[in-house]
């Protein structure tokens, strides 16, 4: 494998006319500078953006004032969708305060198989496009935002950032850089591959449904 | 995969002449069409984007070297390791090497266009490894033992009714819905069925649609899911990905991805755009606790600095397959090999040869449509006709074909002979034609009129006519 | 003004009565018309089949025979695109050469171009009346970004009604030598075409293309149908009186 290695970048650099360095000028320029391309711009808010994006791709969501009014959307949610109530949440800060009523199975952990609905905490939002970023982590476990059929998320309105760009800068500053793994979420699951005929919930969730708490 | 480029008329002739695969591809066309010119009557930027993008890749591809050694320092800073391959062999073996020390059973898989051009699957499959593909449209030809013909929709070429027949042949678990009709069913059944395999995967692969030399990330753009399944629930992950596919940053990675999802299904976004950056980490509650990444060559640092190297350039967001006419007309698995349509007419004799590929770059009436589509303004016609350059030089086409040119150059280089030649040759014809202005037949030109009347010469060429109305010129 | 023709192997071989309406438009413009006799062929044959030789050889000659002057008119787009957009690609290596393919490419115009810069809309002076369709040639349309002019001179057509065809982006299913090379893909790209020009009700068909009019006008007669095929020139010099193409005096 190093010979490979060795023999391909021996290519390269000879068609190049250079050889390799991985703090080569440019590139360090290049990275530390991470410049922005065209922005696309647009009238709306960006919350307004967010919310028409996120409807346009058939997710729903929910606006609630406060981690008090939760259980209820919660509640509200497995009623209408004729669950029991039985889900998985992230351990996470914002999910902390929130007591769960007696009787209902709610683990918070990681998904497993068998998790029909799932409730998770969005890094940001991203109002371009209407996606929710969500960041692997101890508060934030990656199978939560695919196993279950109904995915849940919660985020706070002053998270919605206009750009992508936003968001990796936000990434940047909060947290150095990527986690393991940066989902960009824009509802549900989906899949085209049967007569171009657009079917949700393909292996991913089929619903998403966002809880835009203020604040 | 076995090229059968080489019977390439032959493939056309039959998929013209198929009525269920027209029938599929007639409603296929018309939607990609329509959905990416949708989506870019939204976006006043999309002009500037792709001047943007194609900007990113000239700057990339200029400091290839560098970035790949970026790319490979932060995958290991990140714990993660990276695996080079000349080679599809080494490649596959890469992979081999990897399932086997991982005690590996069964292989969850993501949709990958570099997994299909090593064949990784047949190399699995050989060493004893289950390989499921998760992909529904990959998982449809793995099941009908086909390859793709779309290099985003593999299963394009299928209609429903197809895809409904191969589920209730293949899946006999209890309480699926029969018989099989409408798409949710199908849709359902596949996650059904699949759900079970993502769980008890040992390995997942996944393709890489860009690689980010700031970070070490590996990216993926889906809309199923399927790919961050198979990246998140196995133990290992390996992502597979061709050398031309880093870009420098995230910001950088924006431009493009704006750029491919609108050029690919007219989407702003897909449902999910995925960095995968290493393996677990220590407080992490899930992901896979081996990272790995093969970097494949199989031809392209070749390619780099030569009369190809703006084909390197591409995203593979399948536009270009989209608007041609002749993949219209024939479909994907025509071109005979991984990748149709006019990026796979100028990749596929760079890969298995001009010997093998070169009717496919000869298959194409040069319109430039995909150029004009083609979100990272590549050359296509120019390149083509590289291939058909190199074809000339090497002789490789048919002598009557290179004679009748070559005929035609004598006279053309030689203006007294092209005048007597025309003159007479005209005047044949339009003798011939007996004043009905076409020929419904003609020796010699039956390719032509064997679909279309052939209209008749007027019976003197302009320049005689033009000689005696003006001697002097 | 003195403007040399191009006359194209084409219209110089099937339909010189195109080139006859080039002269007549060109003439009503005030341009004495001069055809250099040492022009054959644009060597686009050679060149889009690999042969670059032949193809600069032959280019050459071109160069040599429109040396001097000021304005060359070429009836066809892909024959125009050859000479403005692939002769200085050709010698791109040849610097001498280079100069002189750029020098020809920078005089060179299509015709409706031509016209439309010269004020060529003042001197139509054409009847036909009738649903007409305009087909513009992939190398019209992508290699020289021609859609404008030949419309605005088809709008002086008094009696003409302009109709656009469906799908008008895509190709005919000419491309030279690939009709004859892939005839049943070919046969599927014409009969679509031929298809579209049909639903849209034209009464003709014109383009500034005779090798798309010859692949789209042998389809029309092929499945018998009414439709009858121009060259733009011959409808903008009102000299529709010669047989459409694919048709004779015996039909």
């Amino acid at each position: 494998m190093a010979e490979s290695r060795s023999a391909i970048l021996g290519r390269i650099s000879q068609a190049l006319g250079h050889e390799a360095t991985a703090d080569a000028p440019a590139v360090v320029q290049r990275v530390n500078e991470h410049a922005r391309g065209p922005q696309p711009q647009w009238a709306e808010a960006p919350r307004e953006r967010f919310l028409a994006k996120l409807t346009k791709v058939a997710g729903t969501y929910v606006e609630i004032a406060s981690d008090a009014e939760i259980v209820q959307t919660v509640s509200d949610y497995l009623a209408a969708q004729n669950l029991p109530h039985r889900l998985v949440v992230a351990p996470h800060p914002l999910l902390a305060k929130v007591i769960w009523p007696e009787g209902w199975d709610v683990a918070s952990r990681r998904a497993q198989g068998d998790d029909r609905i799932s409730l998770a905490v969005a890094f940001c939002g991203i109002a371009e496009t209407g996606s929710l970023m969500l960041l692997s982590g101890p508060d934030s476990p990656t199978t939560l935002n695919f196993l279950p059929d109904d995915f849940l998320c919660l985020l706070p309105t002053g998270r919605i950032v206009p750009r992508m760009e936003d968001a990796w800068a936000l990434l940047r500053a909060e947290r150095g850089g990527p986690p393991r793994a940066t989902n960009l979420i824009t509802g549900p699951s989906r899949t085209a591959d049967v007569e171009q005929t657009i079917q949700l919930g393909a292996h991913g969730p089929r619903r998403l449904h966002v809880l835009l708490i203020a604040a | 995969m076995k090229p059968t480029t080489a019977a390439f008329s032959d493939n056309a002739h039959r998929a013209l002449h198929d009525a269920v695969l027209q029938q599929a591809l007639a409603k296929a066309g018309v939607g990609f069409v329509d959905k990416r010119r949708a989506a870019l009557s939204d976006l006043p930027e999309f002009a500037a984007l792709r001047e943007a993008g194609r900007a990113i890749k000239d700057h990339t591809l200029a400091n290839l070297n560098h970035y790949l050694l970026r790319f490979e320092q932060q995958v290991a800073a990140n714990g993660g390791q990276v695996h080079w391959a000349e080679t599809p062999e080494e490649a596959c073996a890469a992979v081999l090497d990897i399932c086997q020390r991982a005690g590996a059973k069964m292989i969850a898989k993501g949709k990958s266009m570099v997994g299909e051009e090593i064949a990784v699957n047949d190399a699995l499959e050989a060493a004893g490894f289950e390989v499921v593909e998760t992909d529904l449209g990959e998982y449809i030809i793995q099941i009908a033992h086909e390859p793709p013909s779309h290099i985003i929709a593999p299963a394009v070429h299928k209609t429903r009714a197809q895809i409904a027949k191969l589920f209730e042949d293949l899946h006999h678990h209890p309480g699926l819905t029969r018989p099989l009709e409408t798409v949710p069913q199908i849709v359902d059944e596949a996650r059904q069925i699949l759900r079970d395999k993502f769980l008890s995967a040992d390995v997942g692969i996944t393709g890489a649609n860009f690689l980010i030399a700031e970070t070490g990330s590996t990216v993926i753009v889906t809309n199923e899911g399927n790919g961050d399944l198979s990246a998140t629930l196995p133990r290992v992950h390996i992502a597979l990905a061709s050398i031309e596919k880093v870009v420098p940053t995230l910001e950088d990675a924006s431009v493009l991805l704006r750029l491919l999802a609108r050029s690919a299904t007219g989407q702003e976004i897909t449902s999910y755009t995925t960095f995968f950056t290493g393996p677990r980490r220590a407080d992490d509650a899930d992901g896979p606790e081996q990272f790995h990444v093969v970097l494949v060559d199989n031809g392209r640092s070749r390619m780099l600095g030569g009369a190809y190297h703006e084909m390197l350039r591409c995203i593979r967001c399948g536009a270009c397959l989209n608007h041609c006419p002749v993949y219209s007309a024939v479909g994907g698995h025509a071109y005979g090999w991984v990748y149709p349509g006019p990026m796979g007419a100028v990749l596929t004799p760079l890969m298995v040869g001009l010997d093998e590929g070169r009717p496919l770059p000869n298959a194409s009436t040069l319109c430039g449509r995909c150029e004009e589509v083609c979100p990272m303004s590549i050359p296509l016609p120019k390149l083509l006709r590289e291939h058909r350059r190199q074809e000339f030089e090497r002789k490789l086409a048919a002598p009557r074909s290179r004679w009748a040119l070559a005929a035609w150059a004598f006279c053309a280089r030689r203006p007294s002979l092209y005048r007597w030649a025309t003159r007479f040759g005209v005047s044949l014809l339009n003798t011939l034609s007996g004043g009905r202005g076409r020929f419904r037949s003609l020796p010699l030109a039956q390719a032509w009129t064997a679909a279309r009347d052939l209209p008749a010469p007027q019976g003197d060429t302009f320049m005689a006519q033009w000689q005696r109305r003006k001697p002097h010129g | 003004m003195r403007v040399a023709l191009f006359v194209t192997c084409l219209v110089d071989l099937f339909r010189p009565s195109v080139g006859f309406a080039t002269v007549r438009l060109l003439e009503r413009l005030g341009a004495e018309v001069v055809v250099p006799p040492e022009q054959t062929c644009c060597g686009q044959p050679a060149y889009n089949n690999g042969d670059f030789e032949t193809a600069r050889a032959i280019a050459r000659q071109a160069i040599t025979a429109f040396d001097g002057f000021e304005h060359v008119v070429v009836p066809s787009g892909s024959c125009a695109g050859m000479l403005i957009k692939h002769y200085p690609e050709l010698f791109r290596d040849e610097p001498e050469t280079l100069a002189q393919a750029q020098s020809l490419a920078a005089r060179t115009r299509e015709l409706s171009v031509f016209l439309a810069e010269f004020g060529g809309e003042q001197i139509i002076d054409a009847h036909f009346s009738g649903k007409v369709a305009m087909h513009d040639s992939c190398s019209s349309r992508r290699e020289l970004g021609i859609l404008a002019a030949p419309r605005a001179l088809l709008n002086k057509v008094e009696g003409a009604e302009p109709v656009e065809l469906q799908e008008a982006e895509t190709c005919c299913g000419f491309g030279g030598t690939f009709c004859v090379k892939y005839p049943d893909i070919s046969a599927r790209m014409v009969s679509d075409k031929a298809a579209a020009v049909i639903a849209s009700g034209a009464d003709v068909l014109v383009s500034g293309d005779l090798g798309c009019l010859m692949n789209i006008a042998g389809r029309l007669r092929r499945m018998d149908s009414t439709v009858r095929v121009y060259h733009l020139a011959e409808l903008l010099a009102d000299m529709t009186d010669v047989a459409a193409i694919g048709e004779g005096d015996k039909t």
